[in-house]
This record gives C-alpha cells, sequence and structure tokens, in this order.
C-alpha cells in the first residue's frame, strides 16, 4: 500500500459530461485515460509520476468496472514492452515512469515498439525529472523521441491542456500507427487546477478479447527482412501522417498578434514562465494575451516545417525558449530556415542559458536581452533595462545557513545498517562502497559520508564488478535496495557476481516497499495485497540463483548482529558473493499502518506499549558521537543553562517512534550510558499493577533513605 | 500597510500580475507545508478567488528542505495564466517554517523590500551538520532574524513551532494563523477558521494554534521572539520536549539556594559556603555551582578538597585580570573532579530526581506504569576502573587478565531500572560511592587533574592568558569509553603544542584556535591541521 491514498480523490473519475473537475495534474491525467477508452494502463513508480501510479492502483475498482487492466510493472522495460498489446490490435494503451532514467531502462522496448510501429493508441507518460526538485542526473527525454521516432508532446502545464494532449496523443498514435510520449515537468504533475470532465468511455476492445481473439502480422515483428521495411515506413508513411494530423488538429497553438516584428517558439510546457516574464515585462495580461507573437509547441517531435517557417515570415527574430541541452529544436529549426532561404535571425541558448532549469529570473532576464536586442520598441525606454524594482541584495548568510539535503526519516531501519557500516569501516578500514538507487542512498551524505557511485537503479553491485580481483586484502560492499533488487538487481547484479565468481560483500537493503518512490508494494512486500502477489522473499530468489553465502537479518536494529554480519562477510574464506539482505519495514509505512490500529487498541482497553528514547542529559556530556552514528531528525542537541556546562547535550523529542536505533548504537559502538528506552503501558493488567507497586515500594524506600542521608540541591 | 499598496517603481509598462498574489511556503520535509498549500487553497476558493498550487515533491519531502508555491487572483470569470514557480523579487508573502528555510529563502532572493511580507517561526531544526559537532556546532541564528527585518517589507519572526506544540497542535496551523493575522491576504479571519473545520482532523487544537499564530502575528500575543530566546521558553524543566524544536539557550537556574539534608553536613556546607562569600565577587555564583556540583557528586570534604585548589588559583590572580583564571578554574575543577565514572552514572539513574524529569520528558503522570530500560556497556577498563586501586592496578599490568575480565564483561547490557532487579544491580554499583577515593579511577583522575592544574598554574605566572587557556582545555575531556579516549588524546595533543608555543606572544591565541580545532571533528583532522601550522613557525 503507497505512503499516499488517493482512495478519496479517485472517486472523482466517475464523474461525467460537464462535471468540473478539481486536483491535481496526475489525477487529470488519470480522468483523461478513461475518458479517452484506453484498454490497459501500467508503468513504474518515480518522482514525479509516483502519485500517477498510485491513483491508478488506489482506481483499480473504477478501472474493473470499465474493463480496463491496470499492470503494475516490474521495471520501466515491462511497462514499455507491455504496450505491445496496442502493435496488433486495436486497444489503447498507457503506461508512465520517471524520465530520463525510467525512459533509459523502456529504451530497449521503445526502440522495438516503434519500429514495428502500433495499431492502437501507445501513449507513454514521462514525468520528467528535470530542474529543483530533481533526484536524477539533468538529461532530455527528448533524444529518445528521436532516435527511435516515438512522437513527443509537451502540453502546457495547466489542467485542459494536459487532458486534451492525452487525447490529442490517441488519436495522434492511431492516425500515424506511431508510440506517442507525453511529458510532464514535476511541477506540471503537482500543479492544481480544474478542467470539465466528460464520460468515461470502455475500451472499444479489452485485454480479453484481445486474449481470446489473437492476431499477428509479420510485418510488424522488428525481424528482418520487416525491420528494414520499418525504417522507410516511419519516414515515407508514419511521419507524414503525423504531421498532417498535427497540422489539421491545429495541436500547436499560436497567441498574440499576428504581424510582429519578433516572435517566440516555445515548449508548451515553457508556456507559464514565458507568460509569466511577459507580464512582469509589461507585454502580456493577466490571462495572458500577449503582444508579442507565441508560436506554442504542444508537439516537440515532429517539429511541422511549414507552421514554423509562416510564423516566421515578416519577422526580423524569433527566440526559441527550449529548456535543457543539447538544443535540439533550435538545430532543427536553424536548419529549416537555412534551407528554406530565410533571413528571420534565430536566437536561443545565447539570450538563454545552455543549461539548467528556465526558472523565473533566467526567463525574465533572456526575454528582456532577446527584445532589447530585437525589439527595443515593445520596451519602454527605461524597461531596455529593467521596469522591475531594483533587486535587493541577496542576504550574505552563505556562512550562516546550513545545507538541508534529504536524509534518512525519523525511526528508518535503514539507519542502523548505515552505522554498523560505520563501525565496521571504523574497525576494518575503509572500503570501495557502491551505492545504488533508493533511500538508502542518503548514506551519500552526513552523518554517514559512506558512498562512492551510483550508476542506476538495481546497478549497485554491478557498479563494482570491475573491482574484482581475488589477491585483494579487501573487498568492496555494494548497497541495493529491494525496489532495485526486483527492478533488474536480480539479474545484472546478484547473477552478474555469481557468474563472475565475485567475492565481494552485498547487502540488500530490505524495507518491505518501494520505499523512496512512496511505499509501493513490491514482490517481497510483506502486505497483503488484494491484486497482487506479494511475499516472496529476497533470500530464496538470491539462494535459488545459487548464492551460497546469505545471510537474513530480520531486524535492522540490532546494529550488533548487522556489525558482525557484514565482519564476517568481509573476512570469511568463502569464495563467491556474500549476500546479506537487511529486513525492517520502512518506518514510515510502519507507523502509517500502525498508529490508527494501537490508537484502536488503546481505546479498547488493550495493553499496548509505547516506546519512545530519551537522554539523561545529566549523563550525556555533549560529544554527539551518538548523532554521528544517527542523524535521526529526532535526536538533535540542547542547551541545559548549566554555566558548568560548555558543549550542549543529545536530547530525543517527542516525534521519537522508538524504533531502538539509539540504545543499539549506544550499545554497539560503547558509546555512553545516557540513553534509556521508556515503553509507557497502556491500559495496564493487574499483574502490571502489582509488579510495579512491589517494585516501587522498595525503590522509594531506597531513594528516600539516601536523600536523607545526602545533601540534595535544588537545582541539581 | 498590505503589500499592494506597496511603492511599485513606475518605469513606462508595468508589471501586469499587480492583481495576483504570490505566496511561497518553505519548509523541511515532514513539517506539514502540503496541508498549509492545501489550506492556502481552499481559503483562497472560499474567498472567491482563483488559486493554484504547485509543489516539488519527491524525495525532498524525506526530512529535507520543500518548497510550495502558491499564486491566487480574484475571479473574474476569465482563467488567469499563473507561474508555476516563485521567481526572486517577485514574491508577496513567504512563509518559512523554520528559521533557516527563512535564511534559505533570502539567500534565493524570495524576499524583498519592496513588497515581501516574511511570516517565519524563529525555531530551530536542526541541521546534521550542525548536530554532528563534537563541540557545539550550531550557526548563531541572529544574522538570519537581522537580515529578515532588513530583506523583508514586513518580517513577523515568531516561535510557532512552540505556539503550535503548546495547543497540542502542529506548526502548519500556526503557520496559518501568523497568515491570518498578519492582514497580508485580504481574506476574514473566519474564512481561514471555516478552512480549518472542513478539514475535519484535530479541528480544535488546529484552531487554538491558529488563535495563538494569529495573535501573535498581529502583535496581540507573547509569541514575538528574540534572536535565540523563544519567548514562550521552555527551560530545561518544562518538558515535554517540544515536536522537532530544540531550545539553543535555556535560562540557568538559580543555584543560589541552600541544600536541604542531615544537619551535620549541612553544618559542613555551612563552613564551606563561607568560603564561597569570601571568594572574589566575579567568581562567587561559578565557584557556589561548581561547590554543589562536586558535593552532590562525591560529599562534603570533596567540597573542601575543590575549594582548596580553588584557592590556589584566588592567590595570584587580581581583580585586575578580572579573576578570569580563578572563574575558569571554579569552572573546570568542578567538571574535572566530577569526572565520569560507573558510579556517577548508577547514581544519577537511581535518583528519584531523575524518575520525575523522565516523566516529564515522556508526557506522563506519576502514576503511569513506565518501563524502563537502560544501556550499559562497560569494558573490563571501566570495571577495573571500580576495583581498589593495587587489585585495577595488578589487573591492568597483564593483558592476559584484562583480556579475561573483557570478556566477563565486554557486552551490552540491558537493565530495566524500572524492575527491582534491575535497579538493586544499579543500586549497588552507586553505593560504591562512599570508597570512590580509593579506586582505581580515582587514583589515575587526580594525578592528571593535578598535572594540568599545575601546569595552568605554572603559565599563568609567565603569561596570565595562556595560563586560562590551559584550564578551558579541559572542556575536551568528556563522555564514557572511546570518547573517553579520544578527549584525553585531543587533550594530550592540544596541551603537547605548548612547547611551540611558549614564550610567543598570541600563544594564549594559539592554544584557543587548538581547542576549537579539536571540536570541530571527531577524528581531529582540524587539529592536525592546526598542529601543522603551529609547527611550520
Amino acid at each position: 500500500m503507497a505512503e499516499r491514498s488517493f482512495a478519496r480523490e479517485v472517486q472523482q473519475l466517475r464523474v461525467g459530461d460537464g462535471t468540473l473537475f478539481r486536483g491535481e495534474g496526475i489525477l487529470a491525467i488519470t480522468k483523461a485515460l478513461l475518458e479517452n477508452g484506453v484498454g490497459y494502463v501500467g508503468g513504474y513508480q518515480g518522482a514525479p509520476i509516483s502519485h500517477l501510479m498510485d491513483v491508478l492502483a488506489d482506481a483499480q475498482e473504477i478501472l474493473g468496472e470499465l474493463g480496463v487492466h491496470f499492470e503494475a510493472s516490474a521495471s520501466e522495460a515491462t511497462a514499455a514492452a507491455s504496450l505491445a498489446a496496442s502493435v496488433h490490435y486495436p486497444i489503447r494503451g498507457a503506461v508512465t515512469f520517471k524520465s530520463t532514467v525510467g525512459t533509459n531502462v523502456a529504451s530497449d522496448a521503445l526502440a522495438n515498439l516503434a519500429s514495428g510501429g502500433v495499431t492502437g493508441g501507445a501513449l507513454v507518460i514521462v514525468g520528467e525529472d528535470y530542474g529543483e526538485g530533481s533526484s536524477i542526473m539533468q538529461e532530455r527525454s527528448h533524444a529518445f523521441a528521436m532516435k527511435s521516432q516515438i512522437w513527443l508532446l509537451d502540453p502546457r502545464p495547466n489542467l485542459p491542456s494536459i487532458v486534451k494532449a492525452v487525447g490529442d496523443g490517441f488519436a495522434l498514435s492511431e492516425a500515424s500507427n506511431t508510440p506517442v510520449m507525453l511529458q510532464v515537468r514535476i511541477r506540471c504533475c503537482h500543479v492544481t487546477g480544474e478542467f470539465t470532465a466528460r464520460d468515461n468511455v470502455a475500451p472499444r476492445m479489452s485485454v480479453r478479447d484481445a486474449l481470446e481473439n489473437p492476431t499477428r502480422d509479420v510485418d510488424r515483428i522488428v525481424l528482418p527482412p520487416a525491420s528494414f521495411k520499418h525504417e522507410h515506413e516511419k519516414v515515407k508513411k508514419r511521419w507524414p501522417a503525423a504531421v498532417t494530423y498535427i497540422t489539421e488538429n491545429r495541436l500547436n497553438e499560436y497567441f498574440g498578434p499576428e504581424k510582429a516584428p519578433v516572435g517566440l517558439v516555445i515548449q508548451g510546457g515553457m508556456y507559464n514562465g514565458v507568460i509569466r516574464a511577459l507580464q512582469r515585462l509589461g507585454l502580456a495580461d493577466i490571462h495572458g494575451e500577449t503582444e508579442v507573437p507565441i508560436y506554442c509547441l504542444n508537439v516537440v517531435y515532429p517539429l511541422i516545417d511549414d507552421e514554423f517557417l509562416t510564423f516566421c515570415k515578416g519577422k526580423d527574430a524569433v527566440l526559441v525558449v527550449e529548456e535543457g541541452q543539447p538544443n535540439y529544436l533550435e538545430q532543427a529549426f536553424g536548419a529549416m530556415l537555412y534551407k528554406a532561404g530565410g533571413t528571420t535571425k534565430l536566437l536561443g541558448k545565447g539570450p538563454l542559458p545552455k543549461a539548467g532549469e528556465y526558472t523565473g529570473q533566467v526567463m525574465l532576464d533572456g526575454l528582456r536581452t532577446f527584445l532589447s536586442d530585437h525589439a527595443p520598441d515593445l520596451l519602454p525606454p527605461s524597461g531596455r533595462a529593467s521596469n522591475a524594482p531594483p533587486a535587493a541584495p541577496v542576504p550574505a548568510l552563505a556562512d550562516v545557513v546550513p545545507p538541508r539535503p534529504p536524509s534518512f526519516c525519523t525511526g528508518c531501519p535503514e539507519r542502523p545498517i548505515f552505522a554498523a557500516t560505520k563501525l565496521v569501516e571504523q574497525e576494518l578500514g575503509h572500503h570501495h562502497i557502491a551505492s545504488d538507487i533508493g533511500c538508502h542512498l542518503f548514506s551519500i551524505n552526513a552523518p554517514f559520508d559512506l558512498g562512492a557511485t551510483t550508476m542506476g537503479y538495481g546497478l549497485g553491485p554491478a557498479s563494482a564488478s570491475a573491482l574484482n580481483d581475488k589477491g585483494a586484502k579487501r573487498r568492496s560492499i555494494s548497497f541495493l535496495g529491494d525496489g532495485g533488487f526486483w527492478h533488474n538487481g536480480l539479474t545484472s547484479s546478484i547473477g552478474n557476481a555469481l557468474f563472475n565468481e565475485n567475492d565481494n560483500v552485498i547487502v540488500i537493503v530490505d524495507n518491505y516497499y518501494s520505499a523512496a518512490t512512496g511505499g509501493q508494494d513490491v514482490l517481497s512486500s510483506r502486505a497483503d495485497n488484494p491484486t497482487k502477489s506479494t511475499r516472496h522473499p529476497i533470500a530464496d530468489a538470491v539462494r535459488g540463483m545459487g548464492v551460497k553465502w546469505v545471510r537474513q537479518i530480520d531486524r535492522t536494529y540490532d546494529v550488533g548482529r548487522v556489525q558482525a554480519t557484514l565482519k564476517e562477510a568481509l573476512t570469511t574464506p568463502e569464495t563467491g558473493p556474500k549476500v546479506i539482505v537487511a529486513s525492517s519495514e520502512c518506518m514510515l509505512n510502519r507507523q502509517r499502518r500502525e498508529k490508527p490500529l494501537v490508537a484502536k487498541a488503546v481505546n479498547e482497553g488493550a495493553r499496548v506499549l509505547k516506546t519512545r528514547f530519551g537522554v539523561d542529559e545529566d549523563v550525556c556530556t555533549g560529544d554527539h558521537a551518538c548523532i554521528r552514528l544517527s542523524g535521526c531528525p529526532s535526536l538533535s542537541v540542547k542547551s541545559l543553562g548549566d554555566p558548568l556546562r560548555d558543549d550542549p547535550v543529545a536530547a530525543i523529542d517527542q516525534s521519537c517512534v522508538g524504533c531502538g536505533n539509539c540504545g543499539e548504537v549506544a550499545d554497539a559502538a560503547v558509546l555512553c550510558p545516557s540513553f534509556y528506552q521508556a515503553d509507557v503501558v497502556n491500559n495496564p493488567t493487574p499483574r502490571d499493577r502489582r509488579r510495579h507497586r512491589r517494585a516501587r515500594r522498595v525503590i522509594d524506600w531506597l531513594q528516600t533513605r539516601r536523600d536523607a542521608r545526602r545533601l540534595r540541591f535544588a537545582h541539581l | 500597510m498590505t503589500l499592494h499598496d506597496a511603492t511599485r517603481m513606475p518605469q513606462g509598462r508595468e508589471d501586469t500580475t499587480g492583481a495576483i498574489l504570490k505566496l511561497a511556503v518553505l519548509a523541511v520535509g515532514g513539517q506539514g507545508g502540503g496541508v498549509l498549500t492545501n489550506w492556502i487553497i481552499d481559503l483562497a476558493q472560499r474567498a472567491g478567488y482563483r488559486a493554484q498550487a504547485t509543489s516539488v515533491a519527491g524525495v525532498a519531502q524525506r526530512t529535507g528542505s520543500t518548497i510550495y508555491y502558491v499564486e491566487m487572483t480574484p475571479d473574474t470569470g476569465r482563467e488567469p495564466v499563473f507561474s508555476l514557480s516563485p521567481a526572486p523579487g517577485d514574491v508577496d508573502i513567504l512563509i518559512a517554517a523554520e528559521l533557516m528555510e527563512a535564511g534559505r529563502a533570502m539567500m534565493r532572493g524570495f524576499v524583498t523590500p519592496d513588497r515581501t511580507t516574511l511570516i517565519a517561526s524563529t525555531h530551530r531544526v536542526l541541521a546534521t551538520t550542525e548536530k554532528v559537532v563534537p563541540g557545539d556546532g550550531r550557526v548563531d541564528a541572529a544574522p538570519v532574524i537581522d537580515e529578515a527585518r532588513k530583506a523583508a517589507h514586513r518580517a513577523i519572526c515568531l516561535d510557532l513551532e512552540s505556539a503550535a506544540v503548546q495547543a497540542g497542535s502542529v506548526i502548519s496551523a500556526s503557520l496559518f494563523g501568523a497568515l491570518a493575522g498578519s492582514g497580508a491576504l485580504p481574506f476574514a479571519r473566519t474564512l481561514y477558521e471555516d478552512t480549518i473545520r472542513a478539514s475535519g482532523r484535530g479541528v480544535q487544537a488546529s484552531l487554538r494554534a491558529f488563535e495563538a499564530g494569529f495573535d501573535g502575528a498581529a502583535g496581540k500575543g507573547t509569541t514575538q521572539a528574540e534572536p535565540d530566546m523563544p519567548a514562550t521558553g521552555f527551560g530545561p524543566k518544562d518538558a515535554p520536549v517540544p515536536i522537532i524544536g530544540m531550545p539553543r539557550v535555556a535560562p540557568a537556574p538559580d543555584a543560589g539556594a541552600a541544600p536541604t539534608g542531615p544537619d551535620a553536613q549541612l553544618a559542613e556546607w555551612r563552613k564551606l559556603a563561607a568560603r564561597i562569600d569570601a571568594l572574589p565577587a566575579p567568581v562567587r555564583d561559578m565557584a557556589q555551582r561548581g561547590l554543589a556540583k562536586v558535593v552532590d557528586y562525591q560529599d562534603v570534604a570533596y567540597g573542601a578538597q575543590y575549594l582548596d585548589l580553588l584557592d590556589r588559583a584566588v592567590s595570584g590572580d587580581s581583580a585586575e585580570q578580572d579573576w578570569t583564571f580563578t572563574g575558569e578554574a571554579a569552572k573546570y575543577l568542578a567538571n574535572a573532579l566530577c569526572y565520569d565514572d560507573l558510579i556517577r552514572v548508577a547514581d544519577l539513574k537511581t535518583r528519584a530526581s531523575r524518575e520525575a524529569r523522565l516523566r516529564r520528558e515522556q508526557g506522563v503522570d506519576a502514576d503511569a506504569i513506565v518501563q524502563v530500560t537502560e544501556y550499559f556497556h562497560p569494558r573490563a577498563q571501566e570495571t577495573v576502573g571500580t576495583m581498589p586501586a593495587a587489585l585495577g592496578r595488578w589487573m591492568e599490568r597483564s593483558a592476559g587478565r584484562m583480556a579475561w575480565l573483557d570478556r566477563r564483561v565486554n557486552k551490552g547490557r540491558r537493565l530495566r531500572t524500572d524492575s527491582m532487579r534491575g535497579f538493586l544491580q544499579l543500586w549497588l554499583v552507586s553505593s560504591l560511592k562512599p570508597w570512590r577515593r580509593r579506586l582505581l579511577r580515582h587514583a589515575q583522575e587526580m594525578p592528571h587533574i593535578h598535572d594540568w592544574f599545575d601546569l595552568a598554574l605554572r603559565e599563568r605566572a609567565g603569561d596570565y592568558r595562556l595560563g586560562v587557556e590551559i584550564l578551558r582545555c579541559r572542556r575536551l575531556i568528556k563522555g564514557y569509553s572511546d570518547t573517553h579516549a579520544r578527549g584525553q588524546s585531543k587533550f594530550d595533543r592540544v596541551l603537547g603544542g605548548l612547547d611551540m608555543l611558549r614564550g610567543r606572544e598570541d600563544a594564549a591565541d594559539w592554544l584557543r584556535r587548538l581547542r576549537d580545532a579539536a571540536l570541530k571533528d571527531e577524528d581531529g583532522d582540524a587539529l592536525n591541521g592546526a598542529l601543522r601550522t603551529i609547527a611550520s613557525f
């Protein structure tokens, strides 16, 4: 079950014609899929489209009513491959994943899909994880569209436009027998808004119909000689069909006056940013009525030569607003202009920066530069410099404000794994540590500072595979999450290590979910999932593959045990990969699952222990060694107000979930005895009370006796 | 003045977004920035506005900095075009759910004097880099509040975290209240309250926190905070500890009150108190505290020993030097004499006062049944420390005997001090207190303390400030086990630099630098660097 539930929101998916639909971008996309008669949906979670997967999962009942199949794909490659259902059958299918990383993984299937072409509309919704908030390398999905000839939609970032793009995408796909990618950026996925809904439409052909009436067409299979034909078909048939469809249905939009000395050619996704810059320059009103003509590309691939050249006609200069690099659009437009003998000056990267997100200031500066160079009359004399208030100097706080990268949550079960690793390194020295994708990658930052590379999902151990030398006195340690393991780590990492007789150590961090993406279930999840098969242990899979040295740790909070196991793995003479499966439930999900249950049990009078940790402030000496092995948000420092003490002492606040890491670390690292664990007994039994009373009597007597024999200070 | 009549510089074409209100929320992941943003959107729609929110979710939610952005404008029946992200110099209201996030907002240019109402909670959620420092790594918050007052059109800096905690709610509610109280949005208070009611969960507590935030921002409440000192302050005695936020400064409790206890001991105490009164005025408070600590640690006789040592500091010190040496001696002698050993830990953990503090911290009353588990991990070194000195030395002389002992004692021990059995174990250890002076650890500590103190006195004769700095180096020794050994080693290395420094005009400054460097990181990298610098002189 995912971290965020959309159970309430998805009820909106049932609304029909004319109803106003309010919600986030991703919810709108789901509704649009249903309105357009989609037959199957699939995908793999990852920001910014994780919630799209969550919405689909929560909407399974509604999907089922319409006969729509939902597949929580094993990877992006699986998702893309599932679109094969639209090759021979006229079924509309849609898959979604994070891009560019997901598209990287999916590209094999996407290329094959694009070669043979599709009969039913095939839509790939990519969450473009670019700019602020992104967690991956900064690249563009655009290149994938070009290399495989998949059409790329980049709609304006508002709900009506996104919803329309879904319908356009299916229709374009069918009109040109080509899969279509629909790109939505981070903020677009989470933007709120409204649109007028239409009735949901059941698929023309369901996956059941297809299964019961199988067909095949050799010409659509990627195998010579068909594959050679596909290449020609792409440019002779499908491309012109797409151009015709895009032109006739006016998928691209124009804004502003027809005649002007300059114009802007923009990706649809840049529209709001461009309009805001024009608004701030006084060249557009609040509703987007602009004095500078805009040619807005809701389809960024293929480009429509005629539309562009017509737009340029009569203009001295046009600016291409194209985020990211390389500047594929600008290059293509340059070639078009040159071949057509155009004299319009083409600008893009130059007034706008070559790399980086086009944020508000960047867009404002870029447009102002372009306009003052090429249409100074549009700007007021003073505005050629600036019409904004002079920028206030940015306060010099760089030395004060500390960085705050994302980190492990309070009570995270992965924290003790890295605490143990740090302790092992203190004893055995530094090792080459390969990291993977997932929450466990936070080990890179303070306080653990562990991990040297991250090469892709499920590729942690694979990325250490070249460092394989039987004579070496030290082994490498690779981390891999349960998500990455099932995604492709089982073969690419574990299988590879086994086959190549790799002696190194692999730690699989199993927190019962694909946690970093929002807590979706994976094969090894322990939860009962009504529609998916779970409870397939990772250790069984690893053993099944043939790994001999496998250790299963069922409570990662046992720092001493993790430490000892890791040490054994690093020193054992046994050959072959040493695999440690360290399992404990993601605390974020566990709390969400258990909190209501605990509250209910307490209310019903059941005996429930509520655990939290604390620090005896007079025992703590303020060295913070415990924090250097934890970094838990609930473990902080505070001043005591005692003039005799210089350094703040450790303190645990009320957000502590009692995971036990503090005590275990203090024990394993032989720190100080200042931690205590307090288990408050809710609804104690008569036996609890009796024992408590008995102990209390003795303890009180001893304490009173000692207090009577010593000096007692009120302030101590 | 609301922000919409703030002066705009008329320069030809106007910015046409004057009718759009732009609001950004900067928070730490987990603070409920999403809840606040949803409330603001709901509020705007209730008020007949069109509004749009965006956020950057993803892994940033995992305790990192997060940002939410809202734009709104009166609904005229036609769709406006909103921006999806805030731009520097173009934000009307900036809500920072933590002080350093306010600093981050200012660094990004989201707070400008011509228009921005800044609503910042002054509490701190310490960043990991601040917490891991062996000394005090917390940044000084004052520059952020100073800059806030300069950078913002209007700065409302309140401790909205404790306002929320005191109302039994979370900071999103008090921030929402402060937004209402600031008057920066043209909406009636009742609309805000309707929004909270409609959200359906924890409504009463949210409304209380809302009110606290509202009153604070409207200047009616008491949450206006000075830098560093939350005015709704919670001293160390006023737990429960608030969620996430930790006070940087706590007021010092009064140490002037006489202790209570048996008459014989009180009589002895009064003699010692009289000696305190004879001390120079500037050092009396510190000496009073030091004496109380030492007597509490051991007994009145130990207190006399402390004062004897302190007397040596007084002779040779003078008012011209503000009695600095004596003041520091009063502080660090007390800390040195109260070295951390098993007996002390056992004593502190078996006191009735500890029990009371624990219950306060955990937020349970005296009747509640609380199971308390203590985490101990004694090693052979600590164990021989509690043996009679001769026996302990005999053990220590042989690695074999130590290894034998280590095998028996070196393991994690979890004691349930709420049970008779666990409590009695600790009680027995604490009962060794009267014999402490005859135990090995004491025999080891005393010469060390004397060496250090003698060294400080000797150096004082030649260089007063250097003597003071030597006293302050005692701060390096703290903790138990490895931590203690590491501190001891840093102490030795810092004082080892003395030979290179002695006679230099700036010897004291360099010793201070060495000590600060030693407190910067665990491994002593900064200290090694500083020592290399000195060696290059």
